[in-house]
């Protein structure tokens, strides 16, 4: 049989999708221990999305998220000591600790930011895949969005101009089914929102969100486009959450054999068991791997425990021009 | 005399909707997650059970257009109480509120009536950051055609909500986030408080402190620890602050000829500035010392619990702001 994939490029996927699935576990950990407060919605069973789509990518291009950010954070690329430090408000935390899980950007490495408005990415994902045709970047800008956030406005508006100027802009719309307890169905009749990309005359795909290679090849044939004819692309991929919609929510209107189906297609078990069936890698090789992440993020909490708070001088400093 | 219950103010809450809807067929409710889940601070639990989906709706995220659905229902008939989850996410249905409910009647000569209120939380709360975190009542009380409640007890929060969902115009009705769990005794069954009528929530003859929303609860506590020092302090709840009551300030004002304005939103532009400017222009006579106000800082909300704490008046702040005042201007 002929592997696709090399063993390094698998393995760092694999890696990236452990990553974020020990981070949210620990990170809710240290929440349920007081060290976290405010907002957290975790990224559990859509690894995937963030990982496949990353992949794809290189530091030229632009990638906005949406509240359930931390995934898209780390498949991009974030450090995770800034990120950890961020969630506990400390100062070396990507925002000083003034942002908190739902703000988290990296412009050094083209991350737009987290958001807390639910949509509020979209016009500006736009408005970097605008800025990089403007200036003949080679590059396309990503934007993480829901399908909650497919029934804002900005959607429908967003993706139209975004067609309408020809855009190198990729909408990745994370369809878990669900806007907090609301399914799909109940807030949208036709719930293929592909077909809402089509209805604009968008190059559109429906794909499997839980497999981490559909997604990354997805997103090279949407880069390909955007590129060689022209954007934007719409990539609907359909996921779940392992949970409620935010740490206090425990989910209990998640119904079971849905959540079992797609307990059964976990992506990082899913990456794990391409490493040993077809890759050939042994068991004790990839513990190897689980361990380095697990130590990396040990370490990550660790130096954000430890990390100090921004003073009310300092702060008081940064906001005199308000 | 009407038999007292203790309840939370988000009961209070829940009971107001539910007699209103109870006794008038025209009234129904939507929002995000409203119904089965009984919203996010759950005002709304079981009201889908006895008015059923068509009467207790939950929307799609898409705030801008069901909230423009709340203006046309209310111009064609029906009495609408619209939720936004957070008062921040109002920004997302400014053209709605300001361009349409709000100038409808005025636009009509008076023949139409949007009788449409629109149930919403604000202020810091417990880490929430920037953008969750907002007191954003200054930008409605800018607009003519919004009136503008914003209860601070349980029994308010029932009587106002009545009121308002009675009142032909739209109302804009802030709730506070930390105030949803604060129990108060409530009068069972029906009543209402008419939209601006103040309350005076405490007596006192040296300062006189005027306060809304969560700056109710921590004024009070602030003039509790104050009393002790022998300060008497006053504290005036607005509780609609359009329509304001002028008269019930500014007798307090004549009364105790000093004034703290206590608000939780930012100075620049807020409520407590122009509140300050009528009493000056009414009563300049009576005041002994210049009025002051006791704000949030000039800046979004920090994440950091901390830094949180800084930006909005605390009720150590409040004390020695009324310790300053008094103090300094008394001989
Ligand atoms: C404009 C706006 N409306 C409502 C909310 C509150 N809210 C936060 S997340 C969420 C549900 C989002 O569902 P979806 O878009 O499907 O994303 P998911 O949480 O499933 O990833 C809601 C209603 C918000 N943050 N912003
Ligand atoms: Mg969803």
């Amino acid at each position: 049989m002929e592997l696709k994939y090399s063993k390094e490029f698998v393995t760092n996927v694999y890696k990236t999708l452990l990553t974020i699935r020990v981070f949210e576990t620990e990170c809710i950990k240290l929440y349920r221990q007081g060290f976290i407060r405010g907002y957290f919605h975790p990224y559990l069973g859509e690894e995937a999305i963030a990982v496949g789509v990353c992949a794809a990518l290189t530091d030229k291009d632009y990638i906005t998220s949406t509240h359930r950010g931390h995934g898209h954070c780390i498949a991009n690329g974030a450090n995770l000591d800034k990120m950890i430090a961020e969630l506990l408000g400390k100062k070396d935390g990507y925002c000083k600790g003034l942002g908190g899980s739902m703000h988290i950007a990296d412009t050094t490495k083209g991350n737009l930011g987290a958001n807390g408005i639910v949509g509020a990415g979209i016009p500006i994902g736009i408005g970097a895949a605008l800025a990089t045709k403007i200036r003949k970047d080679d590059a396309v800008a990503v934007t993480f969005s829901s399908d909650g956030a497919a029934n804002n406005g900005v959607f429908s508006e967003g993706l139209n101009l975004a067609a309408a100027w020809d855009l190198p802009f990729i909408m990745v719309l994370e369809n878990n089914q669900y806007a907090v307890s609301t399914p799909i169905k109940e807030s949208t009749r036709e719930v293929e929102l592909v077909k809402r990309g089509e209805s604009l005359g968008v190059k559109s795909f429906r794909i499997d969100g839980n497999n981490v290679f559909e997604v990354y090849e997805t997103t090279k044939e949407a880069i390909r486009i955007c590129k060689e004819e022209k954007g934007p692309v719409l990539i609907e991929a359909i996921t779940f959450r392992h949970g409620g919609h935010h740490v206090n929510d425990p989910g209990l209107y998640l119904p079971k054999e849905e959540l079992d189906y797609y307990m059964s297609k976990d992506p990082v078990k899913f990456a794990r068991k391409y490493l040993i069936d077809d890759l050939g890698l042994n068991e004790s090789e990839v513990e190897e791997i689980d361990s380095g992440v697990n130590k990396q993020i040990e370490d990550s909490i660790e130096f954000a425990k430890e990390n100090g708070e921004m003073s009310s001088q300092e702060f008081l400093k940064f906001i005199e021009n308000y | 005399m009407k038999e007292m219950k203790e309840l939370m103010y988000r009961e209070a809450l829940n009971h107001a909707l539910l007699e209103e809807m109870r006794s008038d067929d025209t009234v129904f409710i939507m929002g995000e997650g409203i119904a089965e889940r009984g919203g996010s601070f759950k005002v709304t639990v079981d009201l889908l059970n006895e008015f059923g989906a068509e009467r207790v709706i939950d929307t799609p995220i898409s705030e801008a257009s069901f909230t423009g659905a709340g203006v046309g229902a209310a111009i064609a008939g029906m009495k609408p109480v619209v939720e936004i989850l957070f008062s921040d996410f109002t920004m997302l249905i400014m053209d709605q509120l300001v361009n349409q409910a709000a100038k409808f009647n005025f636009m009509t000569g008076g023949a139409g009536n949007v009788p449409m209120v629109l149930r919403t939380q604000g202020g810091v709360g417990n880490g929430l950051a920037a953008q969750h975190s907002q007191s954003l009542e200054a930008i409605f009380y800018h607009i003519p055609g919004l009136k503008l409640v914003m209860p601070s007890t349980p029994k308010d929060a029932k009587g106002l909500l009545k009121a308002a969902i009675r009142d032909k115009h739209p109302v804009i009705f802030l709730e506070h986030k930390l105030l949803y769990m604060n129990k108060g005794l409530v009068p069972d069954g029906d009543y209402t408080i008419e939209l601006g009528k103040a309350d005076v929530k405490k007596e006192g003859s040296d300062v006189t402190i005027i306060a809304w929303s969560n700056m109710v609860p921590r004024s009070l506590a602030a003039a509790e620890k104050l009393e002790k020092e022998g300060i008497s302090v006053e504290v005036v709840d607005p509780r609609t602050l359009v329509p304001l009551d002028k008269e019930t300030i500014l007798e307090s004002v004549r009364k105790t000829e000093h004034v703290i304005i206590v608000q939780e939103a930012i100075r620049r532009g807020g409520i407590g500035s122009d509140i300050a400017s009528i009493i000056q222009e009414e009563v300049f006579d009576y005041l002994n010392a210049p009025i002051k106000i006791v704000a949030g800082l000039n800046t979004p909300v920090p994440f950091n619990l901390n830094l949180e704490k800084i930006v909005v008046p605390q009720e150590e702040d409040i004390i020695s702001a009324v310790q300053d005042l008094v103090g300094v201007y008394q001989e």
